[in-house]
């Protein structure tokens, strides 16, 4: 039943998918790192409310095409358009686009000289210049949220790897993103730990959070995702709706790739 | 099941909390482990024992028990003794303490130093103990300081002026270690950010401005500062030669800080930045909330040392005919009535410098433990 409900509701927001506004939309875009051509000619739209899965292997560029979406990479060829507005060289655009995109990043990245609350309340505090005790309100709804409210006075290096991502997932959503990248969330994590994050992460889906994920936990992939795209050697070489994604592949080095990720 | 020698009386997992045996604590534990927990540890202990009793008893003796504190001049001095130099004449440091403390200042003016003195505690206080109350209204106090201090040591404004020549001893110490300390920090700051920056200019000019003063002996800038420097400043202009000193140390200690800094900014993973970046924040946000917070807790040691060397390198200007402590100790020393008594000078100095320096590297260790957060 739970199944058909989500299935369903996956086929509307794709059926609503072409009459709504991209919230990503990124058209013949290549980035080189010095020499090196890391990204070839992407295009890549992700509308709304849609969860896309990146995966592929190390190397491939998908860690790199995500950090290009809120310009820690930046791109030299091509277009990409964030929520309406282009990154450009314009600094305000740029700030802009990061205020409201967030980012969970794999070795999570929290400012370890503040506490998991102070963490959270930073960027609305400084950023959007919210009064400081509605800052701290949100901040502990989020942690709440994320399950850690208890954690809140504590410093990241007092907390446990699981705990420390979910405060960063609980970071950024302070911010009230309007899409969320995640950048291998659960690459550092001790298997016991990857649960307690990947059911955040479902919950957030749950909510219709537009979200953009690297990652290999297949699992999650299935049980979310609208689409799943495989890259391979800067290129976007394969992307399908996840059950067939898994069942049918249809390019060699996805195969390939899904019976080394699946098998191990 | 396994054998147990004793009978178990206990449910699993609720052993009681025992004591640890007498041998690991206490004053016997101790010792035991860190004195004599092996026959070199042994020899080691013993060598130190006899080492500081030979030591301290003769020094003590020397400069605490048999001294002398009140007497005329050297020949009274060494009267009361029973060997006559035989013990130290702190009479001499006694008769001469205005001196060491102000210098040539106005005696009737004596008490404006007196006031920036205890106007520097308060200043000082906010600026080390962030658990003071109502801390931030002290703020403007902070900044306003230097201000308020130069404009009641210098006078005008309806204090009668005195000369900065006049200045001298532990005040004059005193204000060039605190202008040099305050305003090198800031300063060196920005130029550790400026040689990090993406603008090739600016990178060029910070660089170009740090090797240069680094690669200058301090001695050669204050002889800069008390020569040349009027030529490079336009005609007309005449900055007294403590304003000179005050500058020329100032930025010869930020090039100092600036490099001490630039250490400290290289040890923040570069994740610090992108997570900082990735939720919107400015580069002078990222940095103010999150970059310096924890450079310049890496930082703070060798901070300080800067500082302590700043502080200890103000006697230099004794070389450009500046009385510092040390000088005012060497002009003491031409005295006919005391002169010989070169030890009780220099060691007072040396302890007024100890007790400063030695402050400044305990409270760097304070803040550090304070700052720890478990990573």
């Amino acid at each position: 039943m739970a199944t058909e409900n989500q299935t369903d509701s996956r086929r509307k927001v794709a059926s609503a998918m072409d009459s709504s506004e991209m919230a990503i939309s990124i058209t013949d875009m290549h980035k080189w790192f010095g020499e090196f051509h890391v990204l070839k000619n992407i295009n890549l739209k992700v509308r709304r409310g849609e969860r896309i899965v990146i995966c592929g292997p190390s190397g491939s560029g998908k860690s790199t095409l995500i950090r290009c979406i809120n310009r820690l990479e930046e791109h030299q060829q091509g277009s990409i358009v964030v929520d309406g507005t282009e990154l450009t060289h314009d600094l305000k655009n740029i700030e802009k686009i990061r205020s409201e995109v967030g980012m969970v990043f794999q070795h999570f990245n929290l400012f370890p000289h503040l506490t998991a609350l102070e963490n959270c309340a930073l960027a609305p505090i400084w950023v959007r210049r919210t009064p400081k005790a509605k800052a701290d309100e949100a901040a502990m709804k989020y942690l709440e949220r994320v399950r850690i409210p208890e954690q809140a006075n504590k410093y990241p290096g007092q907390l446990s790897g699981g705990q420390q991502q979910r405060v960063a997932i609980a970071r950024s959503l302070c911010m009230n993103p309007r899409i969320m990248l995640f950048d291998e969330p659960t690459s550092a994590l001790d298997p016991e730990m990857i649960k307690e994050v990947l059911e955040v992460m479902v919950e957030l889906a749950e909510s219709g959070m537009t979200m953009l994920v690297v990652t290999h936990e297949m699992g999650f992939a299935t049980a979310v995702a609208h689409r799943v795209i495989f890259m391979d050697f800067g290129e976007i070489i394969e992307q399908n709706e996840p059950h067939e994604f898994f069942k049918n592949p249809q390019h060699d080095r996805t195969k390939l790739f899904l019976s080394q990720i699946l098998h191990h | 099941m396994t054998e147990s020698s004793t009978p178990q009386d206990y449910v699993p997992g609720t052993h009681p909390d025992l004591p640890p045996p007498v041998r690991t604590t206490g004053p016997i534990g101790w010792a035991r482990i860190n004195l004599f927990s092996s026959p070199f540890n042994i020899v080691l202990t013993l060598v130190a024992v006899y080492v500081l009793m030979s030591i301290i008893p003769p020094v003590v003796e020397w400069a605490l028990v048999k001294s002398v504190w009140t007497a005329e001049n050297r020949v009274d001095c060494w009267a009361q003794m029973e060997v006559p130099e035989g013990a130290a004449c702190w009479a001499f440091v006694k008769s001469r303490l205005q001196l060491f403390i102000y210098g040539f200042y106005p005696q009737a003016e004596r008490w404006r130093v007196q006031l920036s003195f205890v106007l520097l505690i308060f200043a000082i206080l906010p600026v080390l103990y962030d658990k003071l109350p109502g801390r931030r209204h002290w703020f403007w106090y902070v900044v306003a300081f230097p201000f308020i201090a130069g404009w009641l040591l210098v006078g005008g404004f309806g204090l009668t002026p005195v000369d900065t020549d006049q200045f001298g001893g532990i005040m004059l110490a005193v204000v060039i270690g605190v202008t040099g300390i305050s305003f090198s920090l800031p300063i060196g700051i920005l130029l550790a950010l400026g040689r990090q920056s993406d603008m090739p200019v600016l990178r060029l000019l910070c660089v170009l401005f740090i090797e240069f003063i680094r690669g200058v002996p301090l001695i050669v800038l204050l002889f800069v500062a008390s020569t040349m420097l009027n030529y490079f400043l336009p005609p007309g202009t005449s900055f007294a030669l403590l304003m000179r000193v005050l500058i020329m140390v100032t930025i010869f200690s930020a090039a100092y800080i600036a490099e001490v800094v630039r250490g400290g900014l290289q040890g923040i993973p570069i994740g610090q930045h992108e997570a900082a970046d990735a939720l919107g924040l400015t580069y002078w946000k990222a940095h103010r909330l999150i970059i310096l917070p924890q450079a310049l807790k890496i930082s703070i040691p060798g901070i300080v040392n800067t500082f302590i060397g700043l502080f200890k390198d103000t006697t230099l200007v004794l070389i450009i005919g500046m009385l510092d402590p040390l000088g005012i100790g060497r002009a003491a020393l031409a005295d006919a009535e005391w002169a010989g008594l070169a030890r009780e000078v220099y060691l007072f100095v040396a302890i007024f410098f100890f007790i400063c320096c030695f402050s400044m590297s305990r409270y760097s260790l304070y803040l550090e433990r304070k700052l720890h957060t478990g990573h």
